[in-house]
């Protein structure tokens, strides 16, 4: 079983949520995301989303766009990415580490090898956020062979005909979009998730995940009690953003803030759904 | 006679809009249903007999076309050799040829029953063409500018405001128009319903390339008939400037299937290619994929996009159309670059020789056409489009050119 699989039926043997934060890979150093992954999972992360920083994150807003902008300059590459997971999986070869990014990188680094490298580093799952399924066959076959999953976006406008399609080739879980709009900035609504994750469900065995607007841990337990996950990102990025210094670097106590703040949210993801319900 | 050519090169896209290996639809899963949407609403309008007849009484009483094409004599004579053409889409309303997307598109958004338009802008001509139909249709407009822009194109930040435009400044990354073309799809992504994205040119995610070439088309279907009425006969070459490459796919466009027609587009080559300063995606990037298009970019060797830089704000765009990208795969149309320098000097050349000031954008295809037309056969004829009138550029000419206004 993928380590992905293997997560998911745990939380569900366990009747619990999961939690997934990101957090963008060399934001605002390499030193940084590398003390988060290797915290994060004691913290209570059950799935790490790690963003491959990109210079035109179009569906990204300005949080995660500021966070690119400080992970570039801190000389983030796609290597160096992939190398930060491979540092990671010495020491923890159990929580499931998904990527999170734009095509162009890829496809600049080669969709094969990059397919091979990731596994190779410890990747379990891609999201490439403007690869939609009309255009992810060249990235899909290569990603398949080398045992990564393919994890589909499927947002508020994706109709009930077109579900399937998306649906199609999808691996790991389906990441639910929960908003029209860009990262970090609208909330769903309850009554939304309540009609729309069934909807969905209906459609996959696959866990389903939700992001973008998920900032607390009320919301987060919000989103498990509908769905298997909530992912939470712009909020942990923005604690990084509150500790900068004058010239961009990190204060003491930046990472152990950020972990807080996921331990925060585990509880609430652990603890939401009645505990009877099992 | 000619017998009919075996192959088109006027049939692409394929029904997934690719070129080739260009075009595409790369985008979020959000406005993936959208841009379907915007394609079936498409396709339908160009078979709608009503559509294109108020597509094309527009065109005629409220832009102006056809434009006029205009044998330039004096500037032939100083560069003594081809006869050199100028395709007038300088004198069209709002005074560039992005009006006539522009209309093609409004009435489309029309159709589809949207409320509200946004779009992208560089050098302002898009913008200000967009707040007069949306002005004209009374509908609601956002523009999106990057603020280095809206500081150095003043005068066309006013008239977008004085046409009713709301102008939001865009800060991310370089504050150019790519920064403004990722603002604007952010806020489609938000405003999925309601709002309708009018892109200004033959890139983003399939139809656009397609159903902007398809609008800037009348530019080389007019020319190429006024040219067979006035001469006889085709041109030998046409030359236009190339940004994204909405001005160049529409004059080159009817002419693609005409062999013995050889096609130039013209890049700005900035402070000169091998400065790095430039905008010339087809000649100096390579393959990728932004903006939800795959197609040539200036990118770095870890796949992140570079600004770019043109002395001409319109051709300031590190990509460029997937079409083009596809015909200098095929090798149908050439790509050359040229200078700000170089640009500056046709750019005077222009003015003096012919009593027009051109937009910096054409006067980048003119500085080719002076390369080219010298020591041509006096019977040959080059034709050029003169896509914009420069009145926009007069304080950057005047900066480059060391006058204070």
């Amino acid at each position: 079983m993928s380590r992905l699989a293997a997560t998911f039926a745990r939380a569900r043997a366990e009747g619990r949520g999961a939690l997934i934060p990101f957090v963008e890979a060399f934001d605002p150093d390499r030193d940084t995301t590398a003390a988060l992954l290797a915290g994060l999972p004691a913290a209570g992360a059950d799935v790490i989303e790690v963003g491959m920083p990109f210079s035109d994150p179009m569906a990204d807003g300005p949080t995660i766009q500021r966070a690119g902008q400080r992970a570039l300059k801190a000389g983030a590459t796609l290597a160096g990415t992939l190398d930060l997971v491979r540092a990671f999986r010495v020491g923890n070869d159990v929580t499931p580490v998904v990527l999170m990014g734009y095509f162009n990188p890829i496809l600049s680094y080669g969709v094969a090898r990059f397919c091979t490298d990731a596994a190779a580093a410890g990747v379990d799952g891609l999201i490439v956020v403007d690869l939609p399924p009309e255009e992810s066959e060249e990235l899909d076959g290569p990603a398949r062979a080398a045992g990564l999953d393919m994890i589909r976006l499927v947002a508020p406008t994706t109709g009930p005909e077109r579900l399937p399609f998306v649906l199609a080739g999808a691996g790991g879980f389906v990441y639910y979009v929960s908003i029209t709009g860009i990262t970090g900035t609208r909330t769903a609504t309850e009554a939304h998730l309540a009609e729309a994750i069934p909807r969905l469900r209906a459609a996959t065995a696959l866990p389903i995940a939700v992001g973008f607007g998920v900032r607390t841990p009320e919301q987060a337990a919000t989103v498990v009690r509908h769905a298997d996950a909530a992912v939470v990102a712009s909020a942990l990025i923005d604690t990084i953003a509150d500790r900068l210094d004058a010239e961009g670097r990190p204060r003491p106590g930046t990472v152990e803030a950020v972990l807080d703040q996921v331990r925060a949210l585990a509880r609430a993801v652990r603890t939401a759904r009645a505990p009877a319900a099992a | 006679m000619n017998a009919p050519l075996p192959n088109s090169f006027r049939t692409g896209p394929d029904a997934r809009g690719h070129f080739g290996p260009f075009g595409g639809r790369y985008v979020a899963e959000t406005l993936m249903p959208l841009i379907l949407e915007v394609e079936r609403a498409y396709e339908d309008a160009k078979a709608d007999p009503a559509f294109q007849a108020e597509f094309r009484r527009l065109l005629a009483h409220y832009v102006g076309r056809p434009s006029p094409l205009w044998f330039a004599e004096r500037l032939t004579r100083e560069l003594g050799g081809a006869q050199i053409w100028f395709k007038r889409d300088e004198l069209n309303h709002t005074g560039a040829h992005k009006i006539n997307n522009c209309i093609g598109q409004i009435l489309l958004a029309r159709r589809m029953g949207k409320t509200r338009i946004i779009a992208e802008t560089g050098a302002g001509q898009h913008g200000v063409a967009t707040a007069t139909v949306c002005a004209l249709f009374g509908l609601a407009c956002t523009i999106y500018m990057g603020a280095t822009d809206v500081a150095r194109q003043s005068p066309n930040v006013f008239r977008m405001k004085l046409l009713g435009a709301e102008v939001k400044p865009v800060t991310a990354g370089a504050a150019t128009l790519k920064d403004a073309m990722n603002e604007a799809l952010r806020d489609w992504v938000a405003n999925v319903a309601d709002t309708y994205y009018l892109i200004g040119t033959v890139a983003g995610p399939h139809p656009y390339p397609a159903m902007v070439r398809d609008f800037q088309s009348v530019i080389g279907e007019e020319a190429k008939a006024q040219l067979k009425e006035m001469t006889g006969r085709l041109p030998d070459v046409c030359v236009a400037a190339i940004g994204g490459g909405s001005n160049a796919m529409g004059l080159f466009h009817p002419f693609l299937d005409d062999p013995g027609v050889r096609l130039i587009g013209v890049e700005a080559a900035g402070k000169g290619l091998e400065t790095g300063e430039h905008a010339a995606s087809l000649s100096r990037g390579r393959p990728g994929v932004l903006h939800g298009n795959r197609t040539y970019l200036l990118q770095d060797e870890d796949g992140q996009i570079l600004e770019a830089h043109s002395i001409s704000a319109g051709l300031d765009y590190p990509g460029v159309g997937p079409e083009h990208a596809w015909l200098k795969e095929l090798g149908r149309v050439e790509y050359v670059a040229v200078t700000d320098e170089e640009a500056l000097e046709a750019f005077k050349l222009c003015t003096r020789t012919e009593g027009i000031i051109p937009a910096l954008e054409p006067a980048h295809a003119l500085a080719h056409v002076a390369k080219l037309a010298p020591g041509r056969p006096r019977d040959s004829i080059v034709l050029m489009n003169l896509c914009g009138r420069g009145d926009k550029d007069i304080f950057t000419v005047a900066n480059a050119l060391g006058v204070a206004l």
